[in-house]
């Protein structure tokens, strides 16, 4: 029973990590990621997310204010998108980081419109994906830390 | 903007260049147009003064010559005529004594009328002017009745009448027969004579009348008139008694003109003269004497000279003139428009030289100006070309980059082929637009030559792996030899060298359907030496030729293009060398001289070039024809990148080629020779660094071919290896044989290295010969048994093995034998293979600053450093690493953000780098009192994290002093690459 509940966790985990590379929301720097986890470091992937969001959660906040501030200010939110978009690259959360770049490129043709537009589209993004790991690593730590990462399951990705 | 800049001062030349040639017109060699023609006008001006003066001063002259004629001839005709005249004269005074002397001195007198006519008709001769002369008597009235009745006439008037009475007489007594007319009649009553004869009888000389026309003859003429004196007077008489002492008067008229024309006629003149002789004696009415009274003949020169007949009161002149006008004096017309005409060809042959000297100035300045604006033309066009080639670049690595991107994305088999498609494609786009680029960079002057020590050797290596896989698909042999003689490492340019080196082999493998591809790379003088020696030994090709139907001694036994560079000419070229190792590093200390020429050749076995495109083989975009663009792609423009290469390192290119047999292109290239301790770091660092621990190992290489032979050897000697060679497998194993008869240790035999072609040609029984080896079960080390082979199949790979060979793939390369061999040998393979371990190796125990102001980029950062087992630490912003970076500290490297609040990456690492060379310089001042104790010198490398790789952040982050980059987030071949550069491997870190 133990053992059955354990294997079908860890199928539900695997499943789960399929489905983010699978719809999209992460990309091989996740798995980049889950390479740098080792005995040493055994929640290091978890402990990235984390930071991510919490960094996220500062920069949205910072954005929206931003955004409410009349004039505009592009130059400050082209920076903080910088910020944004390094993180989310930095652990591969690729939907969030198209918007990202869209957000820039609004960001630099000074539209105000496509900007909120876009950001809105981005913080949805952003909120499933975050939505997405928690249930993910919620199920991970389940599991068992030395099992979230492991080269056959990255391999079958590729 | 740099561009911009590049142009403007692009812009600022040409100037300059015009404002020269604007500062050269000022200072030209002869005067303007306008100028010209001025002085032009001005010359003619002077040249026509000049000869009008001339002419005048001439016509002057001969004016004055003319006019001292005149004067002449007239004081000698007015000489002669008063001579004349007074000849005359003084034959009448002649007479006048004869009169006194016979007719009143003698009594009763001497002479009556008949003798004084025949007296006087017969001297007539002495006096021809004279028309006749004659004796007047003074009578006083008192005495005239006596007078009459003595005479038996009365006197008469000059009109034949009998004279009225007056106070005195004076009738003509004697006359000469030819005016005896006159005889009785009164002289006093013709007022002329009257007045002649009272100015006669006071004077006491001969006077004359003035002229009128003479009886007789109507010539005119004037009477001259004579007084004779009845006594003798006293010393000074007075007038009165002069008057008192009167006897009569004697006469004669004078024909002035017959004179005139007597004496004119003695004396002829070459220039006729016109003469009038005047009685001036009022000067207002001069009466003429001789000639008309309105003379004709020149009346702008005359002359007058004074003439004296000896009477004071009457004075007369003549006056001549000449008879034509002073003819035009054409000497001098003809002398002056001589002169004119002169002068002005000299001026207009002046002019026209000087406005040709103009023209060819101006043509040559606007030459001048359009070459300036050529130059800046096509100067103008290679940086366009380069800029818009590297505008081009940019966009361009974005979309090889995203097929990249897209084709690691799920794709189905169509759009993974057609994404491999466009990558293709634009991988060749790009080639061809670095190509460009590098061509335009060379013409725009811009392309600068590095010098750097780098492994020829290894080069070469690195250019067949690129073409390995494509020949050997082909079954194309490809080989590379360097002479011993090259040395090791030489400085230049490796890149470039490369450059050319891949762009001719890669011609020959595109252009190669079959035979070979050799690079020989000799030093130059070694090849003509080698050359000279085949002229010597020439001969030995033909009998190949004859033997065998379709065998040349070259690599692969194909016919190539050029015949001397076949085994004759190599022999003799590896026979210098020696096939052993030890005499190469003799050589390279044998030749001192800082120079080295290189030459290399690359050989094929293609297509060749025709023969009427090989003279347009360097020019770019030209491939020998249409069709072979359309068999093979290309653009062409790789030879002339090539040659332009070549010649900026020093050396030239050059090819022989025949159709349908191959081409061999050969270029030289001048390297600088490397000093040995300088090339120590280079060696260390080297990746492509062979292993020493085949020194020593024997071996045997079975080949038939010499060249292919001498090929494998001199890979083997590099390896350390002594190689013999032998052309069958029997000899070998003979060979074997032998050495195993004399057993020694230091003979021992460690591989057998068998041609392929051969072995399936003797199709020989190897395990006879080498298995039997095998089966005397001695503890030598048994002869490993290599298989070389340009392609092989499956089966004669299985039959390979089976009979105990190992295969190895040619092309032959020094690094890949070395990790077969060692493979095979069983040695401990010092290097890693593997990326990570090896990346491992190197920042395995390293202290690494990881500086990113986003916190999830600076754990994942500092997460992946953490793997490769490097001390990671952290800092948030640039002014956090520069406080942790304060000297001394003890980091090894620093990963850089480069967009950063505050102080970004370039900021900080300038700031870094201004910290350590304060900190060098004053290091080298406790280093020069120290002695030197500690040389460490303070450079950090610092490596920038950037997300955006483009080429213009690489040279921004190169320009402030960053050492390389790497991208965001890491890639471990990128980050290994990038730390390769400052970490030496640890080999102990595993």
């Amino acid at each position: 029973m133990e053992t059955n509940n354990i294997h079908h966790l860890r199928r539900q985990v695997a499943n789960l990590r399929q489905s983010l590379f699978d719809q999209g929301y992460v990309d091989e720097q996740f798995i980049e990621l889950e390479e740098l986890q080792d005995d040493a470091t055994p929640n290091f992937v978890e402990e990235v997310v984390t930071l991510f969001c919490k960094d996220s959660a500062r920069l949205i906040h910072i954005i929206d204010q931003t955004l409410e501030n009349h004039p505009v200010d592009f130059a400050k939110l082209d920076n903080y998108m910088y910020q944004f978009k390094g993180s989310s690259s930095s652990i591969g959360a690729k939907k969030v980081k198209t918007k990202c770049t869209q957000f820039m490129e609004y960001c630099r043709a000074e539209n105000v419109e496509g900007c909120k537009r876009t950001f809105q589209q981005l913080k949805e993004e952003y909120t499933t994906l975050r939505r997405k790991l928690e249930i993910y690593f919620q199920y991970a730590r389940q599991v068992g830390p030395t099992e979230t990462a492991s080269c056959t399951q990255s391999k079958s990705v590729n | 903007m740099g561009e911009k800049m590049m142009q403007s001062h692009h812009m600022v030349t040409v100037k300059v260049n015009e404002q020269q040639f604007n500062s050269k017109r000022k200072h030209r060699f002869v005067p303007s147009e306008s100028n010209l023609q001025k002085i032009f006008a001005f010359w003619i001006i002077c040249c026509t003064f000049f000869s009008i003066g001339v002419y005048f001063s001439m016509d002057t002259y001969q004016k004055e010559k003319r006019k001292e004629g005149l004067v002449s001839m007239c004081d000698q005709r007015a000489r002669m005529l008063q001579d004349q005249f007074s000849v005359s004269v003084n034959h009448v005074h002649a007479l006048a004594i004869l009169v006194s002397t016979f007719h009143y001195e003698k009594n009763p007198s001497a002479i009556d009328q008949k003798t004084f006519a025949e007296y006087t008709a017969r001297t007539a001769f002495e006096r021809p002017l004279l028309s006749g002369v004659a004796y007047a008597e003074r009578v006083l009235d008192s005495e005239r009745e006596e007078f009459e009745r003595e005479h038996g006439w009365t006197i008469k008037t000059m009109e034949r009448e009998p004279s009225p009475i007056r106070d005195e007489y004076s009738p003509v007594i004697f006359s000469q027969e030819t005016v005896s007319y006159i005889e009785s009649l009164d002289m006093m009553s013709g007022e002329e004579d009257r007045e002649n004869i009272l100015r006669a009888r006071a004077s006491g000389k001969a006077v004359l009348t003035s002229p009128f026309r003479l009886l007789g003859s109507h010539h005119l003429g004037v009477v001259l008139t004579f007084p004779v004196y009845r006594s003798k007077l006293p010393q000074n008489p007075t007038e009165h008694e002069r008057v008192e002492a009167t006897a009569g008067y004697l006469g004669g008229a004078f024909d002035v003109e017959s004179l005139v024309e007597c004496l004119l006629g003695q004396l002829a003149a070459n220039h006729p003269i016109i003469v009038n002789v005047y009685d001036v004696t009022n000067s207002s009415d001069p009466l003429i004497m001789y000639g008309h009274q309105n003379p004709s003949g020149d009346p702008s020169l005359k002359r007058v000279s004074k003439l004296d007949f000896g009477d004071p009161f009457r004075k007369h002149e003549m006056i001549c003139r000449y008879l034509h006008e002073a003819p035009i004096s054409w000497g001098a017309v003809t002398t002056a428009v001589f002169i004119f005409t002169i002068f002005l060809l000299i001026g207009y042959t002046g002019y026209k030289s000087a406005s040709h000297i103009n023209k060819v100035e101006n043509d040559f300045n606007s030459m001048q100006e359009l070459m300036v604006r050529a130059e800046a033309a096509d100067v103008a066009k290679s940086q366009f070309l380069a800029t818009v080639s590297h505008e081009i670049r940019t966009p361009m690595n974005g979309i090889l980059g995203m097929l990249a991107l897209l084709l690691d994305t799920d794709l189905s088999s169509t759009q993974r082929d057609y994404a491999q498609t466009a990558q293709a494609c634009g991988k060749s786009l790009i080639t061809l637009i670095n190509e460009v680029l590098d061509r335009a960079k060379i013409e725009a002057g811009k392309l600068e030559l590095e010098a750097v020590p780098f492994d020829l050797r290894s080069i070469l290596d690195d250019v067949l792996s690129l073409f390995s896989d494509e020949s050997r698909r082909k079954g194309v042999e490809l080989a590379v030899f360097v002479s011993d003689k090259v040395p090791e490492i030489v400085m230049g340019d490796p890149g470039r060298f490369r450059q050319v080196i891949t762009n001719l082999v890669g011609n020959s493998v595109k252009f190669t359907e079959h035979g070979h591809i050799f690079v020989q790379v000799h030093l130059d003088e070694q090849k003509k030496d080698g050359a000279k020696n085949s002229t010597c030994l020439n001969g030995g090709s033909e009998s190949v030729i004859s033997s065998g139907a379709f065998h040349y001694e070259t690599l692969s036994g194909y016919e190539t293009a050029d015949s001397h560079n076949t085994w004759d000419t190599f022999k003799h070229v590896i026979a210098d060398n020696g096939l052993y190792y030890e005499s190469a590093t003799k050589v390279v200390n044998d030749d001192l001289s800082r120079n080295v020429t290189v030459m290399v050749s690359v050989e094929d076995t293609g297509i060749g070039i025709p023969l009427k495109a090989q003279d347009r083989v360097f020019t770019p975009f030209m491939q020998a024809d249409s069709s072979t663009s359309r068999n093979y792609g290309g653009t062409g423009i790789g030879l002339s990148i090539s040659k332009c290469l070549v010649e900026l390192m020093g050396g030239h290119i050059s090819f022989i080629s025949r159709p349908e047999i191959g081409s061999t292109f050969s270029f030289t290239v001048s390297f600088l020779r490397c000093e040995k301790h300088a090339v120590g770091d280079l060696k260390k660092s080297h990746s492509d660094d062979l292993p020493a621990s085949f020194k020593g190992l024997n071996a045997i290489v079975v080949d038939g071919k010499p060249v292919r032979a001498a090929v494998t050897g001199y890979y083997l000697k590099r390896l350390g290896i002594q190689a013999e060679v032998v052309s069958s497998i029997k000899r070998a194993a003979a060979t074997v044989g032998r050495n195993r008869s004399v057993v020694s240790n230091d003979m021992k035999l460690d591989m057998i290295l068998v041609e392929k072609d051969l072995w399936i040609s003797e199709d020989v029984d190897l395990s006879l010969h080498f298995h039997g080896i095998k089966q005397n079960g001695h503890v030598y080390k048994l002869p490993k048994m290599i298989l070389l082979a340009t392609n092989i199949t499956n089966t004669e790979e299985e039959k390979a093995k089976a009979v105990g060979f190992s295969v190895i793939m040619k092309p032959l390369r020094a690094s890949m034998m070395a990790a077969f061999l060692m493979q095979l040998i069983g040695m401990e393979n010092e290097r890693q293979g593997n990326g990570s371990s090896s990346l491992r190796g190197l920042l395995c125990g390293k202290k690494i600053l990881v500086v990113d102001d986003n916190r999830v980029n600076r754990r994942v950062a500092a997460g992946a450093l953490k793997k490769f087992g490097a001390d990671v630490e952290c800092a948030e912003s640039g002014k956090a690493a520069l406080s942790l970076l304060q000297l001394p500290h003890t980091f090894d490297a620093c990963f850089m953000d480069i967009q950063m609040p505050e102080m970004d990456g370039f900021e900080a690492t300038r700031r870094i780098r201004e910290l350590e060379s304060i900190a060098n310089e004053q290091q080298n001042g406790v280093l020069n009192c120290d002695g030197g104790t500690k040389r460490h010198r303070w450079h950090m490398p610092i490596l920038a994290m950037t997300a955006d790789v483009i080429l213009a952040t690489l040279e921004k982050c190169l320009q402030c002093g960053m050492d390389g980059y790497v991208s965001k987030p890491f890639e471990e071949k990128n980050l290994y690459q990038a730390v390769a550069k400052f970490f030496e491997s640890n080999p102990n870190s595993d």
